[in-house]
C-alpha cells in the first residue's frame, strides 16, 4: 500500500523555517553529549565534517572509510567550485536567487525548505573552509574570487585552482585529524560497511569488514549517518572513483530504509570520450572550463576534417544556437543531451563519433594563453596525459558521462531516514538537487549537511533516545554478522568461469544502453529483462579467488557488484514509473516539440520513496508529494 | 604491444616477498599503466590465481591513492605524473617494466605494492590544521590575503599526500609532505597564530613515526606528483627555528 511520506518541513515562511527549527528542536547538554555514540559512514565531505563537528561537540564519534585514509574519498576530485550567496561581485545574488536556481535547475522536483536552508547556510560554509586555511582565489587586493557556472547568471562559484574539492576536503580532514588528536573521532580506515543493523525498527549499528585482516566485526552507536556517496558506478564506466559503489546504502534499503528517486542520475557533459573496450573509468573537464570554452560540432554530417580546416561558418555552436542566454553554460542535463543529438545525428567527432569540440581559440585569442593557463592549467595538462593532445592548439575532444547520483535514501529535513536514528548526509541522500544538479552545488550541499545540519538534528532524535541502548551481543547484531560471514562465504565457493568484472561491464552496457540519457519504456522493460538474467549468472559464474581472511580487493569487488546488480533494476524500475522527462531523467516519449525535457506536474510532482520487499517482489513505491509555495513550477527555460 | 613485467609479490608484512615475472599481452598504448594492470589481473583472476594487490580508486590522479614505483621511480618515468595517469604510450613494445611498493621504514608493507601509510595521517594529526570551531568564525572576506600568499598556500596545499616523497628519499623523509602542510597553513594569516607549536609538533610526530630527515637529496621534489617544491622544506626550517627560538 502506497504511504504518504511526511517530509517534516516547518510550517512559516520560508525564510523562517530553519531558524524556528533549531529553536524547536531539543538540544543535549555538554555532559549528556559524551554519553552517545555516533557512527559515521564515509569521510568525504559530507562524513568528514559531520564527524568533525560531532566530535567537536563532545559526542564519541566513530567514522569509517573504505580507503587507506580519510583524506581520499572521491569528493577530492570536484574540480570546479562551490556556490554560495555571498553576491561579493554585486552582480545581483541572493540567499532567494541561489534557492531558486537550484529548485529550478532541479527542475522542480526538490523539497523547497530543504533548499532553501542550503542556500543559506552556503555562506557560512565559506566562511568556514577560509578559516581553516582553505587557499580560495584571490584578486590582487586581496578579496575572494567568483567565477560563472552552469544554470546561473551571477558569478557565485569560489574555487582553488581547479582542485576545490581537494581543498575542501583536506579542510574538512584537517578538521577531523584534529578531533582524532582531540580523541573524539576514532576513525577506522580500510574497513567496509556491509550491513546495517536495526533493532526495534532504529538504526542502532553497522557490522563491517575490515579490508586487510578480513575479520567480520560490529559497531553499535545511538545513531548512524550515512555518508557514502552516489552510485553511478552501477553505470560501469563513470566520473566516479573505483571504489564508489552503492553497497552502504543498498544494503540499508534492504533493511528497510527508503530508496528515493534512483532514477534521477547525471550526466556530466564535459568528460574525455571513451578510448577503447579496456577503459576502466571516465575523466572530467570541469564545467568552468565552459566559461571561455565553446561547445561546437561540424555543421555537416560525417565531416571528417581536423577542426582547424572547418570555417566557422561551417561549424555548429550548437549551445549558443539553442539557448542563446545561458550559451555555453546551459545546465549539465541540457548540454548533455545536446551533445548527444549532435552525435546521433552524425555530426560527433573523434574516434567513433562520440564527441563534440569545446575549443578555446577564442579565449586564447582574447585573453592570451597565459590568462587560459593560470585559470585551467591543470586540466589542459590532465587531458593532455590521457589524450596525448595539446588543447592550447586544438580543441579538446568531450562527450557526455555518468557522473552525480541526485536520487539516494530519503530522507526528511531532518536528513533522518525513515529508519529512526539513520541519517543520511550528502550525495548519498535524494534530497537538495531534485532531478538535477548545478554545477558547485554538490560540495555546498556535503558541506552543509555535515557541519551546519546534522550538528542541529541529530541532538533532537540523541535528546529522545536513551544512550547505550543496545550493545553487539544483541540478536539482531549477531544474525547481522553471520549474514555477512555466509555471504562472504557464498561469494568464494561459486569458483565460476568468469570475473566480476565482466559483469560489471556487462551490466554497465545495458544500463547505458538502456536506462541512460535517453530512455523508453521499451528500453527500461528490456533492462529489466536483462539485469536479472546477468544477476543470475553471476551467483553462479563468477569466480573470486583469494579468501575472506585477508586483503583480497576481488572479494570486495564482487560484493559491491552482487548490489550493483541488484540496486540496477531498482533503477530502471523507478524510471519505468516515472511517465515524465524531468531533469537528469529523460523518457523519450516525454518531450516538448523543440526536444525539451517534458514534466507532468499532475501527476509526477513527487519523490518516489522505494520499499525493500524481498528479490522475488517488486518494490513498493511511496510518495512525497512535492509542495511549491515560492516558486512558480514554470517551464524550465534556458533560452 | 607485449610487456615483460616484474612485480613485487608478497603474501603478507612477514611473508616473504619477491618479484614474480608476469607477461601483459595486446596493451594498447591509450591503456593506463593501471588498464594494463587491470588486465594483467584478469588473466589471473580467470587462471584461479591471486590478482596483484596494488591501492588505488580515483584514476585522475587526484586522491593519492596509487602508490608504485616503476624502474626503480615513484609513479614512474613521466614527470609530475601519478600512476593512475601515466599512459601506456610511454612504454615501448618488449620492454621490460619492474613494479615495486613503495619502500620505507615508516610505511609497513601490506600485501604485494598495498603499503600502510597511516604515518602520513598522524603527521597531520599533530597540527596540521587551525584550531578553528564549526561555526563563530568571521566572513571570508573579513580577512585580506594578498595573492601571492594565497598562491603560495595553495602551491603547497595541492599535496595528494601519497608519500612518493618518502619513498624517493634515501632517508625515507616525511619532510616535503610535513613541510608543505606547514607553509600552506604559515602562510596564511589564519595558521599564523598556532605556526609554532604546529611545526614542533608535526616535524616531531615525523621522527617518531620512523621518517629520517632531510639531507637535502632533492629525490623527493623529482618524484612529486603535484610539482611541490623542496623550497617548502628550507622554509619549515626557518618556522622551525623561529619556533625554536622563541
Amino acid at each position: 500500500m502506497t504511504v504518504i511520506l511526511d517530509g517534516k518541513c516547518p510550517s512559516g515562511p520560508l525564510a523562517q523555517k530553519w531558524d524556528k527549527h533549531r529553536q524547536d528542536m531539543k538540544l543535549v547538554n555538554p555532559a549528556n553529549k559524551r554519553k552517545y555514540r555516533i557512527i559515521v559512514v564515509g569521510t568525504g565531505l559530507a562524513g568528514a565534517s559531520a564527524a568533525a563537528t560531532l566530535g567537536e561537540l563532545g559526542y564519541n564519534v566513530d567514522a569509517f572509510c573504505y580507503q587507506d585514509s580519510a583524506r581520499r574519498a572521491h569528493s577530492i576530485a570536484a574540480q570546479g567550485g562551490i556556490n554560495a550567496a555571498k553576491n561579493y561581485p554585486n552582480d545581483g545574488d541572493s540567499i532567494f536567487r541561489l534557492f531558486y536556481d537550484t529548485v529550478k535547475g532541479g527542475d522542480f522536483r526538490a523539497r523547497e525548505a530543504n533548499v532553501y536552508r542550503l542556500a543559506q547556510v552556503s555562506n557560512n560554509i565559506i566562511d568556514q573552509c577560509v578559516a581553516q586555511g582553505v587557499p580560495f582565489a584571490r584578486d590582487y587586493a586581496g578579496y575572494l574570487d567568483n567565477r560563472s557556472f552552469g544554470g546561473a547568471q551571477v558569478s557565485r562559484t569560489f574555487y582553488a585552482r581547479g582542485q576545490t574539492g581537494q581543498q575542501l576536503l583536506l579542510g574538512a580532514y584537517s578538521a577531523l585529524s584534529r578531533q582524532v588528536k582531540a580523541g573524539t573521532v576514532n576513525v577506522h580506515t580500510r574497513t567496509e560497511m556491509l550491513d546495517l543493523v536495526v533493532v526495534d525498527g532504529e538504526a542502532k549499528g553497522i557490522t563491517v569488514r575490515d579490508m586487510v585482516t578480513g575479520q567480520i566485526s560490529s559497531y553499535a552507536a545511538d545513531a548512524v549517518c550515512l555518508c557514502t556517496g552516489g552510485y553511478v558506478n552501477v553505470y560501469y564506466l563513470s566520473t566516479n572513483a573505483q571504489g564508489c559503489n552503492v553497497t552502504a546504502n543498498y544494503r540499508a534499503f534492504k533493511k528497510g530504509a527508503f530508496f528515493a528517486n534512483p532514477c534521477y542520475t547525471q550526466i556530466h557533459p564535459t568528460c574525455i570520450p571513451v578510448s577503447g573496450e579496456h577503459q576502466s573509468k571516465l575523466t572530467l573537464m570541469s564545467e568552468s572550463l565552459r566559461n571561455d570554452g565553446r561547445v561546437w560540432v561540424p555543421l555537416k554530417k560525417g565531416d571528417k576534417r581536423p577542426p582547424h580546416e572547418i570555417p566557422e561558418n561551417e561549424r555548429d555552436y550548437y549551445l549558443e544556437r539553442k539557448y542563446p542566454s545561458f550559451g555555453n553554460l546551459a545546465p549539465r542535463d541540457i548540454s548533455s543531451r545536446a551533445a548527444k543529438e549532435a552525435c546521433d545525428d552524425g555530426r560527433g567527432v573523434g574516434p567513433g563519433g562520440f564527441g563534440v569540440y569545446l575549443d578555446f581559440a577564442d579565449a586564447i585569442k582574447r585573453l592570451g594563453e597565459d590568462t587560459i593557463r593560470e585559470r585551467y592549467g591543470n586540466l589542459f595538462e590532465m587531458y593532455e596525459r590521457i589524450t596525448d593532445e595539446n588543447a592550447y592548439k586544438q580543441p579538446m575532444r568531450i562527450y557526455p558521462a555518468l557522473h552525480y547520483a541526485m536520487g539516494g535514501l530519503w530522507v526528511d529535513y531532518n536528513l533522518e531516514s525513515n529508519l529512526k536514528g539513520l541519517f543520511v548526509l550528502g550525495e548519498a541522500n535524494f534530497s537538495d538537487h531534485g532531478a538535477n544538479r548545478l554545477g558547485a552545488s554538490a560540495l555546498m550541499q556535503g558541506l552543509a549537511d555535515g557541519y551546519f545540519v546534522i550538528p542541529y538534528t541529530i541532538a533532537n532524535y540523541l535528546a529522545q533516545t536513551k544512550p547505550g541502548k543496545v550493545t553487539i551481543d544483541h540478536p539482531e547484531f549477531v544474525k547481522s554478522r553471520q549474514e555477512i560471514v555466509d555471504l562472504t562465504k557464498r561469494l568464494l565457493a561459486i569458483n565460476g568461469k568468469r570475473t566480476a568484472k565482466e559483469f560489471h561491464r556487462e551490466l554497465g552496457k545495458v544500463m547505458w544502453e538502456h536506462v541512460g540519457m535517453a530512455r523508453t519504456e521499451q528500453s527500461l522493460k528490456k533492462a529489466l529483462e536483462l539485469i536479472p538474467a546477468i544477476r543470475e549468472e553471476f551467483w553462479q559464474n563468477v569466480k573470486v579467488p583469494g579468501s575472506g581472511a585477508d586483503l583480497n580487493q576481488e572479494l570486495e569487488r564482487a560484493g559491491r557488484i552482487a548490489d550493483f546488480l541488484e540496486f540496477g533494476e531498482l533503477l530502471a524500475r523507478d524510471a519505468l514509473h516515472r511517465n515524465e522527462s524531468c531533469g537528469g531523467h529523460f523518457r523519450v516519449e516525454y518531450q516538448m516539440p523543440d526536444g525539451e525535457a517534458k514534466r507532468d506536474d499532475e501527476n509526477y510532482c513527487y519523490v518516489a520513496a522505494w520499499a525493500f520487499r524481498g528479490l522475488d517482489k517488486e518494490p513498493e513505491l511511496h510518495k512525497e508529494p512535492l509542495a511549491f509555495e515560492n516558486v512558480h513550477l514554470g517551464i524550465r527555460s534556458y533560452k | 604491444m607485449n610487456l615483460n613485467l616484474y612485480v613485487w609479490r608478497q603474501k603478507g608484512p612477514n611473508a616473504p616477498g619477491k618479484l614474480e615475472q608476469l607477461q601483459a599481452k595486446n596493451i594498447s598504448p591509450d591503456m593506463s599503466f593501471l588498464e594494463m594492470l587491470d588486465e594483467v589481473n584478469e588473466e589471473l583472476v580467470r587462471e584461479g590465481k591471486e590478482p596483484i594487490a596494488f591501492d588505488h580508486d580515483c584514476r585522475e590522479g587526484i586522491c593519492g591513492t596509487c602508490s608504485q614505483v616503476i624502474n626503480g621511480v615513484p609513479h614512474g618515468p613521466q614527470e609530475r605524473t601519478t600512476v593512475c595517469q601515466l599512459h601506456m604510450r610511454k612504454f615501448k613494445d618488449g620492454d621490460s617494466i619492474y613494479i615495486e611498493p613503495w619502500r620505507a621504514k615508516a610505511f609497513p608493507l601490506i600485501k604485494d605494492l598495498i603499503v600502510d601509510r597511516s604515518a602520513l595521517d598522524r603527521i597531520i594529526q599533530a597540527g596540521g590544521y587551525t584550531s578553528c570551531h564549526t561555526g563563530g568564525v568571521p566572513d571570508a572576506n573579513a580577512i585580506l590575503i594578498p595573492k601571492p600568499d594565497a598562491d603560495v598556500a595553495m602551491d603547497a596545499a595541492e599535496c595528494i599526500g601519497c608519500g612518493a616523497c618518502v619513498a624517493a628519499c634515501p632517508n625515507g623523509s616525511a619532510m616535503l609532505f610535513t613541510s608543505a602542510k606547514v607553509m600552506q597553513l604559515a602562510s596564511l594569516p589564519q595558521g599564523r597564530a598556532e605556526a609554532a607549536k604546529r611545526v614542533c609538533l608535526m616535524t616531531e610526530t615525523m621522527l617518531k613515526e620512523g621518517f629520517g630527515n632531510c639531507s637535502n637529496h632533492y629525490e623527493c621534489q623529482a618524484a612529486c606528483p603535484k610539482g611541490i617544491k623542496v623550497s617548502f622544506i628550507a622554509k619549515l626550517n626557518r618556522e622551525f627555528i623561529k619556533a625554536q627560538a622563541s
